[in-house]
Formats: C-alpha cells, structure tokens, sequence
C-alpha cells in the first residue's frame, strides 16, 4: 500500500469541501494532479494544494491507497466521503460529514469529528477515536435507507440522533450519547457502552440497542418482557429485554409480530 | 370623503384573514380605519400610517449614526456585498409575497447563497418530519365544515392567531358542523393553562419537553397495547380517554405550533405526530396542520419548493441545491462562521434569533429590507425602508393551509417608496451587470 500525506498549510476562512480526499480520487494520480484536485469554499473553486501540503504516493487503485491528514481538519468537510476502498487516518479534529455514504475501506480519526458523520453508510469501517457529533450513521435528510452495512466505531460520546432509519451494520459507542437513538431503525444493532438519556428505539420497526448504563427515560412503547443472557460482541452479561416500539408498525414473521428489542444491563 | 375597501386579506399572521374591511381617505393616501381584524392584525395596517415612518435607505456610519442614501446607493451596496461575498446568507422571506420571493431566489442562484426562511426558528422541524414520514392534511375549510375533533398541541391560537379559533376551529358552523362549538370536542395538549386551554373540553397539562413520549404513548393506546402508569406526567387512564375520544370523531384535525416544533425532539416530535393522524385514520377521518406564524412563510417554502426542491435552508453556494438542517440552517451558519454576507428581507432576525448569532450579523456586511425600524435594522449597516406588502402593494401569500391568496393594496406608500419587488429587480440587475452575465 502507498501512502499519501496531506498536511493542512493553510485554513480556510470560511469552510473547506474537500469531497476529493478520498482513495478513490487519489489512486492512479502523481503528486501534481492531486495538489489540482477541486475543492471549494464557498462558491469559489479552489485547488487542494491550495490548503494542504502533499507528499508521498498514490498507489494505482483505491485499495492499494492509503491517505494521511494531519493538522487541525474542523473546518474541512467531507474527509472520506463516499470512500469504496483504501485507508483514510486523520490525525485531528475533523467537521462534518466524515465518511459519509462510505461504501467500503477504512477510516480512523484521532481526534472528534462533528455531526453527519458516517451519514448513509453502506459499508467499511469508520473509528473515531475522540467524540462524535449528531446524527451518526443516520441517513441524510428526507431519506429512509439510513445506515446499510459496514461498522462505526467511537471511543467517546456521541451526539443526538445517532442511527436514525438505519437497516443494517453496527454502531458501537464507548461513552454516552445524547437523545433519540436509532429513530425509524428496520435493523442494525448499536451498543452504547456508556449511558442513554431519553426516546431510545422512539418509531423503531425493527433492530437492537444495548445499553450498558443508565437510561434516563424508556419510551412509552417499549415493554419489559424478560432478564437474558447476553453474548455479543465481546458484551457479556444479564440484560432486561425490552421489546418496542409497540405504537410502530411491525411485520410478521410465522404469524409473529417482529419488534425492535432494546437490551438494558442489570449486571455484567 | 372616504371610502370603504372591502374583503380585504390581513398580511399579519398565517390564518391570512380575507374578510377584512378598510376605510381609506378619497384620493388612497390616507388609512383610516380598519374593520373586522383582531388588534394584531390591526395594528399591522395602522402602523403603515405612523408619521415617523422611514421612507428612505440608510447607512450607518463608522460613528454610529444613520445617513440618509439614495435607493440606488442602497441597491448597490447591496450588490456588491451579495457579489464580493463567497457563502452569502439570504435570510426572511416570510413578510413578503411570492412574486418578491422568486426575484430573491434568482439573485440568490446567481450569487451562491444559502436562502433560508424564518421556518428555520419556527416550523422548519415540520418540514423535515414532512419529508421523512408525509403528511394527511386538509384545508381550513375543511375544517370549518367537517371536523369535530379538535387538537390543539403546543400552541397557543388565542394570542398568535386571534381569530383562528372563531372562523375555522372552534365557533364557527360549517356544512357538517351545523351545532358550532357544541358539536365539537376540543382537546388542548400544553404544560400551560393557556387562554386556548380554558375553552377547551380536555387539557393535557403535559411535562414540558414530554411531548415525543406523549405522541408514542396515544399510538400505543389506540393499538389498546398496554402503557406505563404515567405518561409525560399524565395518568394512562387520561390518555386512553383522550385516544378513546378522537377515535370516536367523523373529523379530527391536529394543530400544532412551536411548543411542540422547538422543544425537545423537534422534527421527531411532528414526525410522531404526524404518524398519530396517520394511526387514527384507520379508524376515522384524520388530518394534521401546522399553525404556521408569518402569513407568508408558508409561501416562501411553495416558492423555494417548486425553484430549488426545498422548503427551506437551500445552500446554493455550490450551484445546486443543498438541504441540511443542522448545516445549512442560518443559525448553525452564523454560529459556525460559515457565512461572510448577510441580507434579510421580511424578517426580524435581531428580535428572534439567539444573542450569538445576531452578534455575528453585526460583524458581517449586511443589509436589512423591512418597512419598520427592528432589532434587525439596528445591527445591519443598510436600512432599505420599503412599502408594506398587503397595504401599499398586492401579492400572492398561502395560507397555513398552502392556499394561495392574492393580497391587496388598499392605500398608496409614501412618495417614491420601493416595494420589495421593485427593490429586488433593480439588485438583480446591478448582481448580472457586475458578473457580466
Ligand atoms: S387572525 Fe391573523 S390574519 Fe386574521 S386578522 Fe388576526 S392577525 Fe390578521
């Protein structure tokens, strides 16, 4: 695998849409076509070796392409943006949309990104390893095939409307995350390690959430139904099921009502 | 010599009033007096009137003060900051009519701006709940003839839309609705006793910020499913009857306002409630409207739906719609210093808007078009005073309901004022001459 160095020189004073910096728009390229690539800031077309310092190698297809950023990137949007193979390392702060509509490859943020990120996922992998901001693996506005495939990882919190009308994949939080957690969902799984506030599974047709702290508030239309034991994804343990949302439509499946199933933990 | 302009439309609040009537002196200059509006809906026409009103462009000066400049100084000012700006904020919308909204769109095209209306405070959440889940709704005749069931969730029509409740919701008699209020049953759902709550058959004193799990909770009831003792601080018991209640109506019709649109949860707390009305149409007649604030909000979101595709938030900056709100809204674009420009037409962001933000506007080259001296023209540095759309220039509006109705003039502006139209045309031409298209 080549590498290829991106080192931000200067900030944009507005925001930089640096939808380019992706394997798939660097394989095959030298150096100089990079540093041509378009991006913009506001109306205005820049070029990528406007904004950042560039060096190494570009390898000859998305695979064989690894892509490192370093420097402060939160006013840069768009890093991996429907990336389909390859490696993306972001070392810092990156803004909105990382890894959006991603279809395969890897990404690692050192550092938080803000909302949208990881939007429409369809495959790979995206680990953040800092703080994420809202609507995570949700799907973009308007749009009711969130999160497809593929997993996300974050170390810290989470922000508010994390895998909204996911169908498939996983989202796994190390910390907390803030309200409404896999709105609308048809599938998927998120494990949240840390604690939920409130409207968890609200609109859920079907899919799990597991929650190894506290929830503050369970919605109305989840119902406790039985203590289980858990094994999944190196989460051990005795969890309350709950089965929901009950106010949803839901399909059957041998004359059973499918429901979305939110496990809480009572002891690891 | 006076004379009497009849049927006349209120361009004030959404319920858009088209029964007003208006008493202006012989030669159209003067308004004298105005009939059948509510004291809001009055003091709009009044105001045109005021002796101190503003009748040129201003300019702020390095210290502080006005000083007068000419239209044409104004337009272009305005120009220039709109072409030397990258990301521009095209911000209002909602006080205006149609036609000025549309010459404001192609300006905005040209420039690469973000046009965002003042749903983006208000009802923009119910925008998005549209888009994801749609929406059964229904016009306010319909509701004056047919509905039954009337429910009314965070809002407070009593204050923001007067006379709402007596011509469509409440008092009126309609074709199917021929007992009035006796027929209809009224449910208030608002963590305050409100003035709308106290004609109300059944108030739901809700927990503030609740209101996602009330919705979830009448869902679970009318699948007779079974619900936590309390609810959103309200006992079960209370709930089942309320479900049990609408689901017995002909008609139901939920209005809903900002109490339910800005709280927490926003566009899931209309994305919920509007899979309510959904629900109960398997069981009866249901539709679900937003009581939209502006009386032309709701025609800015038509104007940009049928331009750009979206109602609201449209980030042109690329040359092709954008909609994210979250991103593109104006709030988020002055909080995150994504905007270098900012104009404002029909709206009063300085009185609306949080303190940070209108602090960034102060910062920015701006202008503000409005009849009034507002918060908003005292933190731009151009004033363009223009002539009040409904009074002194006709116009399409819509309704709350996406009815469309023609404004009217019913007296003249003051010598060699500018509509907001005229105004806009002359900016667009001065945008194309500079961009040499
Ligand atoms: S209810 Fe609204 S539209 Fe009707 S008169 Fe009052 S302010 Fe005007």
């Amino acid at each position: 695998m080549e590498t290829v160095t991106l080192t931000i020189k200067n900030q944009p004073d507005l925001f930089l849409e640096a939808d380019t910096i992706t394997p798939d728009a660097f394989a095959g390229k030298k150096i100089e076509e990079i540093a041509d690539l378009h991006v913009y800031v506001g109306r205005e077309q820049h070029r990528l070796g406007d904004f950042f310092e560039i060096s190494g190698k570009a390898g000859a297809t998305p695979e064989e392409t690894k892509i490192v950023v370093n420097g402060d990137l939160s006013r840069v949007k768009y890093i991996g943006m429907k990336m389909t193979a390859g490696e993306v390392v972001v070392n810092g702060n990156a803004d909105m949309y990382v890894g959006a509509w991603m279809q395969g490859g890897k990404i690692t943020v050192n550092g938080d990104v803000d909302a949208f990120a990881g939007t429409g996922m369809k495959g790979g992998e995206l680990i953040i390893k800092g703080n994420a901001g809202n609507y995570l693996g949700a799907a973009y506005r308007g749009d009711w095939r969130g999160m497809q495939a593929g997993t996300i990882t974050v170390t810290g919190n989470a922000g508010s409307d994390i895998g909204t009308f996911m169908n498939g994949g996983e989202i796994v939080i190390g910390g907390d995350v803030d309200v409404h957690v896999a709105t609308h969902a048809e599938g998927g799984r998120i494990i949240i390690k840390g604690n939920a506030k409130s409207r968890l599974g609200g609109q859920m047709v079907e899919g799990e959430i597991y929650v190894l702290g506290s929830i503050d508030l369970m919605m109305p239309g989840f119902a406790y139904r039985e203590d289980v034991d858990v094994d999944v994804d190196g989460i051990k343990g005795r969890f309350a099921l709950y089965e929901g949302d009950l106010g949803e439509r839901h399909r059957k499946r041998k004359g059973q009502t499918i429901y979305a199933k939110l496990y809480q933990r009572i002891e690891a | 010599m006076t004379k009497t302009v009849t049927d006349v439309i209120c361009p004030f609040c959404g319920t858009l009033c088209d029964d007003l009537e208006v008493v202006v002196s012989a030669d159209n200059k003067e308004l004298l007096e105005v009939y059948n509006a509510c004291a809001i809906g009055a003091e709009k026409f009044l105001h045109s009137q005021a002796k101190d009103r503003i009748t040129r462009p201003r300019m702020r000066q390095e210290d502080g003060s006005w000083k007068e400049i000419s239209y044409d100084e104004a337009i272009e000012y305005t120009a220039k900051i709109l072409t030397d700006a990258r990301k521009p904020l095209m911000y209002g919308w909602s006080s205006t009519n149609c036609e000025a909204q549309a010459v404001g769109s192609e300006i905005g095209e040209l420039v690469g701006a973000v046009m965002d209306n003042t749903a983006t405070v208000c009802h923009g959440t119910s925008l998005i709940a549209v888009q994801d889940i749609g929406i059964p709704s229904c016009t306010l005749g319909e509701v004056k003839n047919r509905a039954d069931r009337i429910l009314f969730w965070g809002c407070n029509p009593a204050h923001a839309h007067p006379r709402h409740m007596s011509r469509y919701s409440i008092f009126p008699r309609g074709f199917f609705t021929g007992k009035g209020h006796k027929g209809r049953k009224v449910i208030v759902i608002d963590p305050r006793p409100t003035d709308t709550a106290s004609v109300a058959d059944v108030h739901l004193q809700i927990e503030q910020g609740r209101d996602y799990e009330l919705l979830n909770a009448f869902r679970v009831a009318f699948k007779d499913e079974q619900l936590p003792d309390v609810v959103a601080g309200i006992p079960k018991e209370k709930i089942y009857e309320a479900a049990e209640l609408l689901k017995s109506g002909r008609f139901v019709i939920i209005f809903f306002g900002m109490g339910v649109t800005q709280s927490l949860g926003k566009n899931h707390n209309i994305d919920e409630a509007i899979a309510v009305t959904r629900d109960l149409n398997e069981y009866t007649k249901a539709a679900i409207m937003p009581m939209r604030g502006h009386y032309n909000v709701t025609g800015s979101g038509q104007v940009w739906g049928w331009l750009f595709g979206f109602p609201y938030a449209v980030d042109l900056s690329r040359g092709f719609a954008r909609y994210n709100p979250g991103e593109t809204t104006s709030n988020d674009l002055l909080r995150r210093d994504e905007v270098d420009a900012v104009f404002v037409l029909g709206s009063d962001p300085g009185a609306h808007f949080p303190f940070s933000s209108v602090k960034k506007i102060y910062n920015l080259p701006s202008v503000a078009i409005d009849p009034h001296e507002t918060p908003t023209t005292e933190v731009c540095k151009v004033h363009v005073p223009v002539a009040f759309v409904g009074v002194e220039v006709g116009g399409c509006a819509y309704r709350m309901d996406n009815v469309p109705i023609e404004t009217r003039k019913v007296v003249e502006p003051p010598e060699g004022m500018m509509t907001d139209e005229e105004f806009l045309r002359h900016v667009l031409a001065r945008v194309k001459e500079i961009q040499g298209v």
